[in-house]
């Protein structure tokens, strides 16, 4: 375990930035917490939680596929990718940290996206502990554990120090080229911070929601619910909960017209949009009850089917913070999730 | 960073050959530049076809994979990349990538059995590499039955290839219909669902269903009346899709993406799924 004074974290950014690009979650203008990348002088957020979820550095909102030029009849395919070199993060929380597992997959299993493949590989996964969970987090709920976020290198932090535990070689490697700006520090201090963590989040209001009644194989008992049309009633189809979701993932492929050549790229799409399954010969999603049902029927039940019983949801909150009917997801787990949650 | 080598990434293909079928689809045959095919596929499988700047669309391979020198398609024009492709010449470049989804398990369950292939319009498309699979390896497969129907003579796809080979090949029956009386037809009239129960097939073999929705609908109750269990029936199904991989969330019904683990299902496995498609 390695510790560093708060009052000296310049130093450590400083440090790591000479290795390689540091981004972490820095205040905006509007006061909210957003990742940036670390120049001198920028100031780490302890804001829970980041207005964008992390998926954004390996799932970012728009991603080169490839470039084309044409001429007469022929067309010349070239590569055009932007992905950076290697970079760390630092800030991660739990919930984000649990979102890249399922992310990886979606775009790790065969055929194996590359784009995603590469950001992945190239990153240092800094995670840090909530000390300050919001009556939004649900993380427990999927079993993972605000007070033991894991990562590359486990961080945690109290009024006056961050403390830094590496768990994997890219943490070690890093850390290493760092050790100057870092003490040493044994177990004891985080101990007591995670006991302190643990018992907050017991306090929460959402720590006692279950989705155990959701998961694998359950199509039959949940898609036909009556409940549905009531809970998509009000719904805008606006998207935004899909966009600042950590774990949503579809993405749509488009061409543009540079006036030098074509380039290809996705970019994030959304199941609530209206033309996003809409074909000629039809269109198997009529209403936004059908849209809004796949959103959360693919969180509670379809990927648990296809993903060993893991769900899609890591109980960030996100979604109950900036959705403009206050629908979300804890909504729905409690109105078809049975007694279990009142 | 160099070497990117995505799924995404298409390669080029040059349509060497365009053969118009119907007044609104056309088959292009499409090699690589080195004139090779631009990858193995099995039958019921597809590929995402593009030109840049236009768009990129799913087709199914509709040559069979026993054609070693180039890949076909049977296109039918309604929308950007369709009719994009319905004004291109000869000799003209296109992208394409794949081979996507799960084919049909023509080495396995169809194997030894007699076949029954019902199409209605573009639906040959998929079908037709089936049949041509079949016909590559006679010896494996038993009787073949095909009922093939459109709106009218014109609008038979493969018509040629339909009359000058498939008629004329030992074991294979060739049932043609039109939805409406023609001049110079003299075949069967009428739709496709009534005209299977029409020739009343014995239900000792597999059927393979490829058609608009409705057409598979009916077909697909007709088969049962005859006393088809669904677990003898197979179709492809059609929605849309973006990447072909099972990634971009697009092609799903319940837990299943059609792009990956489709686009051909076997009928009982629809059962399973969430009424959605
Ligand atoms: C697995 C699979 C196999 C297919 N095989 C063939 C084939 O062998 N021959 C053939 O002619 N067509 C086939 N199709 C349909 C073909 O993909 C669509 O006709 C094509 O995508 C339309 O593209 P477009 O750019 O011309 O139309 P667009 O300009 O994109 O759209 C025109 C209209 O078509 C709709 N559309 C977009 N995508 C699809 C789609 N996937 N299916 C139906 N409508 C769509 C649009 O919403 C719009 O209403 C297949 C589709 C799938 C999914
Ligand atoms: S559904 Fe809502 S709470 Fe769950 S991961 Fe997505 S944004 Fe967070
Ligand atoms: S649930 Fe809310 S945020 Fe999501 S699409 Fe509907 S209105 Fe928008
Ligand atoms: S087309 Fe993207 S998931 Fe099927």
């Amino acid at each position: 375990m390695k510790k560093i004074l708060k009052k000296n974290l310049q130093n450590l950014f400083a440090a790591i930035s000479k290795e390689t690009d540091l981004f972490l979650p820095v205040l905006n203008s509007a006061k909210n917490a957003e990742f940036k990348k670390w120049t001198e002088g920028t100031e780490y957020s302890e804001e829970l939680n980041t207005v964008r979820s992390a998926k954004d550095f390996f799932f970012p909102q728009t991603e080169n596929i490839c470039d084309f030029k044409t001429s007469g009849k022929n067309i010349e395919i070239i590569e055009n990718s932007e992905l950076p070199e290697n970079f760390a993060v630092f800030g991660v929380r739990a919930c984000d940290l649990k979102s890249f597992e399922v992310l990886d997959n979606v775009f790790l299993s065969e055929p194996v996206d590359s784009f995603y493949k590469t950001r992945r590989e190239n990153a240092v996964i800094f995670t840090m502990a909530c000390n300050r969970p919001k009556e939004t987090c649900f993380c427990h709920t999927f079993n993972i554990n605000a007070a033991d976020p894991k990562g590359d290198v486990e961080c945690f932090e109290d009024e006056t120090y961050v403390y830094l535990n590496p768990l994997t070689q890219k943490g070690k490697d890093l850390l290493n080229k760092v050790t100057s700006a870092l003490e040493d520090e044994t177990e004891e201090p985080v101990k007591k911070i995670k006991a302190e963590i643990e018992e907050r989040l017991k306090n929460l209001p959402l720590y006692n929601l279950s989705a155990e009644s959701f998961g694998s194989d359950k199509t039959e008992e949940f898609f036909n619910r009556k409940e549905w049309d009531e809970l998509s009633e009000a719904c805008l189809g606006c998207g935004t909960c899909t966009f600042v979701c950590p774990t949503c993932q579809c993405y749509d492929i488009k061409d543009f017209n540079t006036g030098h050549g074509v380039k290809r790229f996705r970019c994030w799409d959304s199941c609530m949009y209206s033309d996003f399954t809409k074909m000629s010969a039809g269109q198997p999603r009529t209403h936004q009850k059908e849209r809004f049902r796949q959103r959360f029927m693919h969180k509670l039940v379809y990927y648990p089917t296809n993903n060993n019983g893991m769900f899609s949801c890591v109980g960030c909150g996100r979604c109950l913070k900036k959705c403009p009917i206050s629908m979300n997801i804890v909504k729905v787990i409690k109105k078809l999730g049975g007694t279990a949650n009142g | 960073m160099a070497n990117i080598n995505d799924p995404l990434i298409p390669v080029i293909g040059v349509v060497t050959d365009i053969r118009i079928d119907t007044p609104d689809v056309k088959t292009f045959r499409v090699v690589t530049p080195d004139g090779k095919k631009a990858f193995e596929h099995k039958p019921g499988q597809c590929a995402m076809l593009s030109m840049p700047g236009v768009g990129e669309a799913m087709f199914s391979i509709t040559s069979s994979p026993t054609n070693k020198e180039f890949m076909e398609f049977s296109i039918k024009k309604c929308g950007c990349v369709t009719q994009w492709l319905h004004q291109i010449e000869v000799g003209q470049q296109i992208t394409i990538r794949g081979p996507y989804g799960h084919p049909f398990p023509v080495d396995t369950a169809f194997k030894g059995k007699d076949l029954l292939f019902i199409a209605g319009g573009i639906g040959l498309a998929p079908l037709r590499s089936v049949i041509n699979y079949v016909r590559f390896y006679r010896e494996n497969y038993g009787k073949v039955d095909i009922v093939y129907g459109s709106r009218s003579k014109d609008d038979l796809v493969d018509y040629k290839e339909i009359i000058d080979e498939w008629c004329n090949d030992e074991g294979i029956n060739v049932h043609l219909t039109i939805d409406r009386e023609q001049e110079g037809w003299d075949g069967h009239v009428g739709f496709v669902p009534n005209y299977v129960k029409e020739l009343g097939f014995d239900t000792n073999k597999v059927a393979i269903i490829c058609g608009p929705p409705i057409m598979i609908k009916f077909t697909l109750a007709g088969l049962t009346e005859l006393g088809f269990d669904k677990t003898q029936v197979y179709t492809t199904m059609e929605l849309r899709m973006k990447c072909g991989i099972g990634k971009c969330g697009r092609c799903n019904i319940g837990s299943k993406y059609v792009c990956k683990d489709g686009p051909v299902f076997r009928c009982d496995e629809l059962d399973e799924l969430p009424d959605e498609y």
